[in-house]
């Protein structure tokens, strides 16, 4: 079987479920090209077998790093070894034997048929003069299958779509066979089914005994697929770990200069980033956040409007106390708020309020510095809304009213809603858009501690419902 | 069918055109000689090495002695052939046949391996300036022969050949890379500057002004068998010493990073290609002088037959320049005055090329 003419490297590589994953280890990297420096004393070690996703802004250095490690860039300083031997120092024979590169761009401008361009991964496992051995056809094949590409062997290269093409570029870094495997943004251009595909598909080459290290802008695909994540920032290694740990609200705000929620998704249950209106100048804390430190809100409302309040308020560092409701369960506010882990009001569906949760929902209002309600809330007609409005208009300290970018389409219901709680006392409501919840409940505290500190009479008069109220909300 | 099946049946068919050509062309001239009688007279003068003796060198047919530790030839057949007849096509057609032949080899193979190494389709074999400065060191050699030692007019093109392309490399490189971008600017403004020195010493050379611009439009005629044994193996060599080459050139098709990636030891690679390719294109022009168009357009239309695997398409390159020239020389002198064979390659080669883009086949390389 074993063909008499082949070298060690050629019988290794042959086969490829013998292929040891090997460990990648930058030790001390920097790297500037001519005075911009893009990489700074990096240091990052991978395991064995590992699948480790490098995140972070545009321009934060995972392509460069990756090409420090595949030896296409030398580092100013600093060492990159790939299973304990000296990338930078050995011939690009041997360090391509070592690790395969699945480049960004995969577009070819000239037409070798699919089957010579995966056979173009043997290269360096082929002497000058040899020609093809059983082991090299074999590779080739193997990788064609694994990536299912067989059926597009014989097509021309620059004949086939973005993604087989990425699929044909990965499969002959397979046919490759080497123990580390490096792709920057496999999945930048693909459909998301691609995306998928992709991923699925390095995933099973890690399984199976590779290491692998991946540029990835999305962050929720690198979260669902990598075992751990390197987030880079300005040239260096913000965070290093499991994809929970470092996909934070925090660091997302630190390194993307985002306001970010992270969630677990409900299908995956891996982590899922989902970035809100508003960025933030640094990862110091805001004016807003300021304002917002230690204090208590409840939201009354439903749907995404809620949903979208709930998610910045908790994405802030001001460490505020939130509850919602009462909310129908299913609701999506309602979703939201358990995956944020927030106080909630559940009722369930097609019935009416309970007095229980109309007393827990005045406990919840009382005890808040700031009452928050969406016009969805207001939209929803029938005595439980009734009661409720009842309620705040009593109870609320401070109302801040909020209502989606374009509210021309609100119906009487709204109008009608909006001047029974505008009403109950101008001065302690205010409206704001989703776009200024933030600055707007911000404002509301700080006007309610000068308020506080001034006017104690007035603060008692307030708990007064104002007489406007049963009149027009029985007129809707 | 597998590469190197596909190769060897592509590589026969062109080298029986070749051939075929060769007789065809052997055949045609004033005196008009049957066919069969060339194919005879050709196989007359093949020879064999029979045995080494030191001094100098006959060359077979010519008796031109070179001196060097020699071999001695002896024919292999005996044809009866007229005596005339094997005059007319061994000593005088013959010669300047291989060499088109030689010619066309070299600088279709040289072509190739440019067109792949810049990855641009507009890059032909002189593209860092070897033919200019051929040019240049022929017309330095033509106007000035005092200033020239040895007074060999094609050691000076040769040599400067190889001098503009060396220059040109040194001012591309930089701490160990040659990007192929500044190599392409580096050879246009060599080429640009060596392009007034052409047309200075022009201006200059008085009565052998008509010679240096026949040298500089490509030329055949008076082509001898030391002008073959001089370019055929620079040729031969040069074009096996790329052969061994082909998978780095398919590879670096994908660029130079990956190139790197797939194990290609890139800086040396190129280094390696261009002194080659820029050596047997120096052989090719510094006999001939400069001829266009070969080196561009034969790659081009094989590439559109047999694909862009380098693994074929050197080869058949090759081959297909050396019909190719063989043919063109053959119009060359067929009609009633000679004209240089750099007019008709480039008066058949530029409208086909341009055929081939108006009909959107010839894209990128």
């Amino acid at each position: 079987m074993t063909p008499f003419n082949r070298t060690p490297d050629e019988t290794n590589a042959a086969q490829p479920t013998e292929i040891e994953p090997a460990a990648i280890t930058v030790e001390n990297c920097s790297l500037s090209f001519g005075e911009l420096s893009v990489l700074e004393d990096v240091s990052v070690t991978i395991e064995p077998g590992e699948f480790v996703g490098f995140v972070g802004p545009n321009g934060a250095g995972k392509t460069t790093l990756l090409r420090a490690i595949s030896g296409a860039l030398e580092p100013d300083s600093g060492t990159v070894s790939i299973d304990g031997v000296d990338i930078h120092s050995v011939s690009s024979k041997r360090s391509s034997q070592l690790v395969s590169v699945v480049p960004q761009d995969t577009t070819l401008s000239f037409s070798f048929p699919v089957r010579d361009v995966v056979e173009m991964g043997r290269h360096p496992h082929r002497s000058r003069f040899s020609s093809p051995t059983q082991a090299d056809h074999e590779a080739v094949e193997q990788a064609l299958e694994r990536t299912r590409t067989t059926d597009l062997a014989d097509r021309p290269i620059d004949a086939i779509s973005g993604g087989q093409r990425q699929r044909v570029v990965l499969a002959r870094a397979i046919a490759q066979g080497t123990p580390a495997m490096l792709l920057d943004e496999p999945t930048a251009s693909l459909d998301i089914n691609h995306q998928l595909e992709t991923l699925e598909l390095v995933r099973e080459l890690v399984d199976d005994g590779r290491t692998v290290c991946a540029a990835i802008h999305d962050l929720d695909l690198a979260a669902r697929y990598c075992d751990r994540l390197v987030m880079l920032a300005d040239g260096g290694v913000y965070r290093s770990g499991p994809p929970a740990d470092v996909l934070t609200g925090e660091s997302l705000a630190d390194v993307f200069d985002a306001t970010a929620t992270v969630t677990p998704n409900p299908i995956t249950g891996t982590e899922t980033v989902t970035a809100l209106p508003g960025h933030r100048t640094d990862g110091d804390e805001t004016d807003e956040e300021t304002q917002l430190r230690d204090a208590r809100i409840h939201v009354l409302g439903t749907g995404t409007t809620a949903a979208c309040v709930l998610a910045q308020l908790e994405s802030t560092q001001a460490e505020t106390a939130l509850s919602l409701g009462p909310v129908t369960s299913g609701d999506t506010a309602a979703e939201t708020a358990r995956t944020l882990e927030i106080d909630c009001l559940e009722v369930p569906p097609f019935e009416s309020l309970s007095e229980s949760t109309l007393v827990a929902f005045e406990n919840h209002v009382a005890d808040a510095d700031v009452t928050v309600v969406t016009a969805s809330a207001l939209e929803a007609g029938g005595t439980g809304t009734e009661r409720l409005l009842e309620v705040l208009a009593a109870v609320a300290d401070t109302l801040v009213l909020v209502e989606r970018e374009s509210a021309a389409d609100s119906g009487g219901a709204t109008t009608a809603g909006r001047a029974t709680v505008v009403d109950g006392d101008r001065r302690r409501v205010l409206e704001a858009t989703t776009e200024t919840v933030l600055e707007t409940i911000a404002a509301a505290l700080e006007r309610q501690l000068v308020s506080d500190e001034s006017a104690t009479e007035a603060a008692s008069s307030d708990r007064k419902p104002g007489m406007g109220l049963a009149a027009e909300s029985s007129s809707d | 069918m597998t590469h190197s099946a596909r190769t060897l049946s592509w590589s026969a068919g062109l080298t029986a055109l070749l051939v075929a050509v060769v007789v065809a062309s052997a055949a045609l001239g004033p005196v008009r000689v049957d066919p069969s009688t060339v194919a005879l007279a050709i196989l007359n003068a093949i020879v064999v090495p029979s045995s080494v003796t030191a001094g100098s060198l006959t060359i077979p047919i010519v008796g031109v002695g070179v001196p060097v530790p020699s071999l001695e030839y002896t024919s292999v057949f005996a044809f009866d052939v007229p005596n005339t007849h094997q005059i007319i096509v061994a000593d005088i057609r013959l010669p300047r046949i291989a060499l088109a032949a030689t010619v066309g080899f070299a600088l279709a193979a040289a072509g190739t391996v440019m067109q792949g190494f810049f990855r641009n389709p507009l890059a032909d074999p002189s593209i860092i300036g070897v033919s200019t400065g051929a040019a240049a060191g022929a017309v330095a050699a033509i106007a000035f022969p005092m200033l020239v030692p040895f007074g060999s007019l094609h050691l000076a093109a040769f040599a400067g050949a190889l001098l503009t392309a060396f220059l040109v490399y040194s001012i591309a490189t930089e701490g160990g890379r040659t990007p192929v971008a500044t190599l392409l600017l580096a050879g246009v403004a060599m080429q640009a500057f060596l392009g007034a020195l052409i047309s200075y010493m022009l201006v200059h050379s008085g009565d052998s002004l008509r010679q240096a611009v026949v040298w500089m439009m490509g030329h055949l005629s008076n082509s001898t068998w030391s002008d073959v044994g001089f370019a055929l193996p620079v040729a031969v060599l040069g074009v096996l010493v790329l052969g061994s080459y082909t998978r780095d050139l398919n590879v670096l098709l994908l660029g130079e990073e990956d190139a790197h990636h797939l194990g290609t030891e890139v800086e040396r690679t190129k280094f390696l290609l261009l002194a080659v390719a820029s050596i047997i294109t120096a052989a090719g022009v510094a006999v001939a002088g400069v001829i266009g168009f070969v080196g561009l357009v034969v790659p081009h239309i094989m590439r559109l037959i047999v694909g862009p695997d380098h693994r074929i398409l050197l080869p058949t390159s090759a081959l297909a320049g050396a019909s190719f020239l063989v043919i063109t020389d053959t119009i060359a002198r067929a009609g009633p005055a000679e004209v240089p064979v750099g007019i008709i390659t480039a008066f058949v080669g530029a409208p086909f090329f341009l055929f081939l883009l108006v009909r959107r086949e010839v894209t990128s390389v």
